[in-house]
């Protein structure tokens, strides 16, 4: 049978895989940031699943307006990493699991969620940045990946709660493929961060960091906060935190199993316009 | 009835609903076509015959040419899209961002480093009052 057995929450930063493709991670402004992500790679190597289900947002590179789904669920056998505008980045193709992908859309859109279901979609930084934070320059990714793109950047965008019931449907899915395999979910995106505006540069460690803890300890009531919240505390892009509530709903306690084991946290100032974290949960199942 | 926007009441910031869609979506489809090289290389050849290219308002290209992010936004535009012009001149997030701001691409870049910008005093209009930081900051307010 196939098992969540834990679930990773990280940043996506564009800088961050710059300073990877670019060998710059050891300079003074990256060397803080990247020993912090040294006991996150240490157990991803003695951790390494068979899928990553990788919950992320698109960045106006697979979707443009023309069609903007909430939830997109990549199906293909492969995804190639998008030319953002400074170029494509050089890390390897992202390699799907058409079989488990096409069972969680069976069961979570028979579930009541409307996932849109996608072939052929290249994958940006949201994708590949955390692959490469864990697992640094490989020439191939040591797992598959299934892309879960969420809508965060188009409002009406979907609510935290949503976004937990939505891992809840996942963890009910893996749990009824047969296949023998280890999965992980990821949820990434956030923390604080404004790319615009006036408001420019927020940052709220303060929030950030309570966030973390709810994220933990309570998501039940982490998923009733209001869109309006993360935008004012944590930035316009912050928002992109809901996606990390998809991730903790795939935990087992919240379907009635023990609570997961927190592994690992970081969280740095600034990588480029963001603040950078990162959170490990083992599941206790 | 209107919609319920409550992110309206957030100074500085300017949130792509699907009113700003509507708005922006020429505007916006133009910005993502620069993420292809040869794209790029038209654009950047020659701006104008791009920018016709694109049934956008004379108002939305004047924003694109001046690269007027907080402009371009206001007339529809989101980040995600738009930062593909920046891309196209080179420039990386800091730099396209701290154009938004009080700050010039190198003082922003110590204000990250430095912590970034406090929530305090930012997170209602009323509390912009009396100018955004710009507004203070030449005035020699903080």
């Amino acid at each position: 049978m196939a098992q969540i057995t834990a679930s990773v929450y990280s940043s996506h930063v564009p800088l961050i895989g710059v300073a990877i493709d670019k060998g710059m991670t050891q300079e003074e402004y990256f060397k803080p940031l990247f020993d912090g992500y040294e006991p996150g790679r240490d157990w991803a190597a003695a951790n390494t699943p068979d899928v990553v289900i990788l919950v992320f947002n698109d960045h106006a590179n697979a979707f443009g307006l023309d069609i903007v789904p909430t939830f997109a669920l990549g199906m293909s056998e492969t995804f190639e990493p998008a030319d953002e505008g400074w170029g494509a980045r050089p890390v390897p193709t992202v390699v799907g699991h058409p079989t488990l992908a096409a069972h969680i859309a069976h069961s979570v859109i028979q579930d009541d969620f409307d996932l849109t279901l996608v072939n052929n979609i290249p994958v940006d930084h949201g994708c590949t940045v955390p692959l490469s934070v864990m697992y640094d320059q490989p020439e191939a990714w040591p797992c598959k990946v299934i892309p879960l793109f969420i809508n965060v950047v188009q409002y009406p965008i979907p609510s935290g709660r949503r976004c937990l019931e939505l891992g809840k449907a996942i963890r009910r899915a893996v749990d009824s493929f047969d296949e023998d395999l280890n999965v992980q979910i990821w949820g990434t995106g956030g923390m604080s961060h404004q790319l615009q505006g006036q408001r420019a540069g927020l940052i709220n460690a303060e929030w950030d960091n309570a966030f973390f803890d709810r994220m933990v300890n309570d998501p039940e009531d982490l998923a009733n906060m209001e869109h309006v919240e993360y935008v004012r505390e944590g930035g316009s892009e912050g928002i992109e935190l809901v996606m990390w509530l998809v991730a903790r709903g795939a935990m087992s306690d919240l379907a009635g199993g023990a609570p997961p084991t927190e592994v690992h946290r970081h969280y740095h100032v600034p990588a480029s316009n963001t603040a950078a974290g990162q959170l490990i949960l083992e599941d206790n199942s | 009835m209107g919609l319920d926007k409550p992110y309206l009441d957030i100074p500085g910031t300017t949130i792509f609903d699907t009113d700003q869609a509507a708005l922006g979506y020429h505007l916006n489809m133009f910005a993502m076509s620069l993420k292809d090289a040869e794209n790029r290389e038209l654009f950047a050849a020659d701006q104008d015959a791009y920018l016709d290219k694109w049934p956008m308002t004379e108002d939305q290209k004047q924003a694109v040419r001046d690269r007027d992010f907080n402009r371009i936004l206001e007339l529809g535009g989101n980040i995600y899209y738009c930062a593909k012009i920046g891309a196209t001149d080179g420039l990386n997030y800091v730099q396209i961002v701290s154009s938004m701001t009080e700050n010039d691409a190198e003082a922003h870049r110590q204000m990250m480093i430095d912590g970034g910008r406090s929530p305090e005093g930012n997170r209602y209009l009323h509390e912009w009052a009396d100018g955004d930081p710009a507004a203070r900051k030449e005035r020699g307010e903080h």
